[in-house]
């Protein structure tokens, strides 16, 4: 996030994307709804009227994977109203030239015809957000599970900085991270082209850095991502794997090109606090302490890195995950002597710009946002204060991509894919809890009445629902929460893996798999 | 009891929340009043965040594949053929033959220690997590 969760309170508009924020960040809700209540106005852009689609002002419910035309169109609608912030526009941006002529050739009735929402719909939306003070954007995995998903954050950008609904308090584009870590791991540059803190593995100076800090010659060339490695299957060049905590074997999308990959493998290594579906084919299991079990810090969405405290010891032999690679280094004859996590730290912050005044002593109470470039920094609340991280802010023109896989007579309904608010991802831990099995047991399909009827199926039947790559049986849910034509699923169960049936395709970009999009069919199973 | 603050395990939102212990066992968990996130409010998964923690079914050994069957063993064992298993296969690929997944649900400070192991020791940058799941 640009900006902190508190902020939202203080938003007169808030545009939600591809979030079903209400199950999936109940925190940030809670503030849109404290904002709505006070009186701010609220769109929701989803396919599905999702429960906060519904406290909606504006609910515009788009078809899946054409965002791009909606956004286009409300900046349209913002030129032709003159909406825009100019003097924002001319100070800190720059190549507005070419937004402006692309808004200019847009059909507006192609827009309509493309996102399935009105003219008069789309203009409402684009002057409730461009009229507010300060209007405030947050997107979730909706916008970026696409193939196109790069070009969707691109063109979020494009509205928020023609609004000049930026680098202010109370304003900003939130992404909303997923999982309690997924900022604090992408910081930490657990990904295949970065050092910690977004320092390019590529950059000879940040290299020479590491190399001395961790006196060993490192690799030059970027690595390769995670569906790289599970989707290569059988001329996978990846031999032997190391898995610390996921569960790509049933988290991953088209399940059967996963197995494959791991079929395929020489060996291995997986560390997790249960035998998960990819601990169960592993060579070598080793057990993970809880995060109650030991010291370390969590970064949040809005950036705030903050300690988590051990209140027990390890249950039985498990070791924390810390422990279990430092000692196979040192097995591997690369010592890492580190007396705790606040060591750990210490040398995060001595590489790591970003992360360069956060210490342990400093993380009681609340933790630091970064970034926190020294011990006296007090934090960031809010990014881009005073200018975008490279200069001015840059509007890239972006045009609509077709989803990978479209439907047709044979797979003619739009399947999407997501969460619940009573279960967690894979389930790993939320299905070992019994609350969360009492409300949410199974895996359902949502599915409008009206296509219910057509198939002639009734509430809680079990279908066989297909794509092209597979096939699983589930139990159906009518609800008018989907449009007729799309259906609804998530992916926590591994008896009703629905992974086995989404795309490979991915954004080539941010190499962010499609899992919103994907062409499947119902059938009635024979009883 | 004892009351140990820290940081909910599920969702981005990222809340403050005291764990309660009880000989050795976790056994409640509540919101943290003044916590700039929680305020004093916790979702469904914050409430019951550690009732995972002592489910049955936690691993509490390591486990090695022998004959095709996961059997329980020790440390050493494990960690010592891990490294033989992960030395061969640098050795003959120099390194771009290993693939490594960390994870959004680990601390900060193993995320940075496993990349670490991959570029280090491993010689490769085949390091990434699910942040695009
Ligand atoms: S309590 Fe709920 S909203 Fe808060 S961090 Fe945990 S999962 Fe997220």
């Amino acid at each position: 996030m640009t900006n902190s969760i508190n902020e939202i309170e203080h938003s007169q508009v808030i545009l939600v994307s591809g979030s079903n924020t209400v199950k999936t960040h109940p925190q940030v809700a809670r503030r849109i709804f404290d904002a709505v209540d006070s009186g701010a106005s609220l769109i929701v852009i989803d396919p599905r009227r999702s429960p906060l689609a519904r406290h909606a002002d504006v609910h515009l419910s788009i078809r899946s994977g054409s965002d791009i035309p909606l956004l286009n169109g409300m900046m349209r609608v913002i030129l032709d109203e003159n909406l825009a912030d100019d003097a924002f526009v001319e100070m800190r941006t720059e190549n507005y030239h070419a937004l402006r002529d692309m808004l200019y050739r847009l059909d507006m009735d192609e827009i309509v015809a493309l996102t399935g929402v009105s003219l008069d719909k789309i203009s409402r939306a684009a002057k409730l957000y461009a009229r507010a003070q300060n209007s405030v954007v947050c997107y979730c995995l909706g916008i970026t599970q696409h193939i196109c998903g790069t070009d969707n954050v691109q063109a979020i950008a494009n509205l928020a900085m023609l609004t000049g609904n930026v680098e202010k308090e109370n304003t900003g584009v939130d992404p909303l991270r997923g999982q309690n870590n997924v900022q604090g791991a992408c910081d930490m540059g657990a990904l295949p082209g970065v050092f910690p803190g977004y320092q390019s593995v590529a950059d000879p100076e940040v290299r020479h850095r590491f190399e001395r800090a961790w006196q060993v010659s490192l690799p030059k060339t970027a690595g390769l991502t995670v569906t790289e490695m599970t989707h290569a299957a059988s001329d996978n060049p990846i031999k032997g794997m190391f898995v610390m905590g996921e569960n790509p074997m049933l988290s991953d999308p088209a399940l059967g090109l996963v197995r494959e990959s791991f079929a395929n493998l020489e060996f291995l290594a997986v560390a997790d606090i249960f035998l998960s579906e990819t601990a169960a084919v592993a060579d070598v299991v080793f057990p993970a302490a809880t995060f109650a079990e030991k010291e370390g810090t969590f970064t949040n969405t809005e950036r705030r890195v903050q300690l988590v405290r051990q209140a027990i010891a390890p249950v039985g032999e498990s070791r924390s995950d810390l422990d279990i690679i430092t000692a196979l280094s040192e097995k591997l004859g690369y010592p890492m002597p580190y007396a705790s996590a606040a060591e750990v730290m210490e040398e995060i912050a001595l590489l790591t710009p970003i992360y360069a005044g956060i210490f342990y002593d400093r993380l009681a109470p609340w933790g630091l946002q970064w970034p926190c470039f020294d011990r006296e920094h007090g934090g960031t609340p809010f990014l881009h204060k005073y200018n975008f991280a490279r200069g001015k802010g840059r509007f890239v023109p972006t045009s609509h991509k077709p989803p990978s896989e479209p439907t047709d007579a044979e797979y003619p309904f739009v399947l999407i894919t997501g969460r619940s608010y009573h279960q967690y991802h894979t389930g790993t831990m939320s299905r070992k809890t019994p609350v969360f099995n009492r409300e949410c047991p199974e895996g359902l399909l949502e599915i409008h009445p009206l296509d219910a009827k057509t198939y002639n199926i009734r509430a809680r039947e079990m279908v066989r629902l297909s794509s092209r790559r597979g096939s699983i049986k589930v139990k159906v849910t009518l609800t008018k929460t989907v449009n007729p034509g799309s259906l609804f699923t998530t992916f926590h169960f591994a008896e009703a893996a629905v992974n086995e049936l989404t795309v490979a395709a991915r954004d080539p970009q941010a190499k962010c798999p499609e899992l919103k999009v994907c062409a499947a069919k119902i059938e009635k199973l024979e009883t | 009891m004892r009351n140990i603050l820290t940081t909910c395990v599920y969702c981005g939102c990222g809340c403050g929340l005291y764990l309660h212990e009880e000989n050795g066992r976790v056994v409640g968990a509540s919101p943290s009043k003044n916590h700039p996130v929680s305020r004093s409010n916790l979702c469904v998964k914050g409430w019951h965040a550690h009732e995972f923690i002592h489910d049955s079914s936690r691993l509490t050994q390591p486990l090695i594949r022998k004959n095709g069957v996961l059997t329980s063993s020790g440390w050493d064992e494990a960690l010592t053929y891990t490294a033989k298993a992960f030395r061969k296969i640098i050795d003959k690929t120099e390194g771009t033959g290993i693939g490594v997944l960390a994870s959004a649900k680990c601390t900060n400070e193993e995320n940075y220690l496993i990349q670490k192991l991959a570029r280090a020791v491993f010689k490769t940058n085949n390091v990434d997590h699910c942040a695009r799941l």
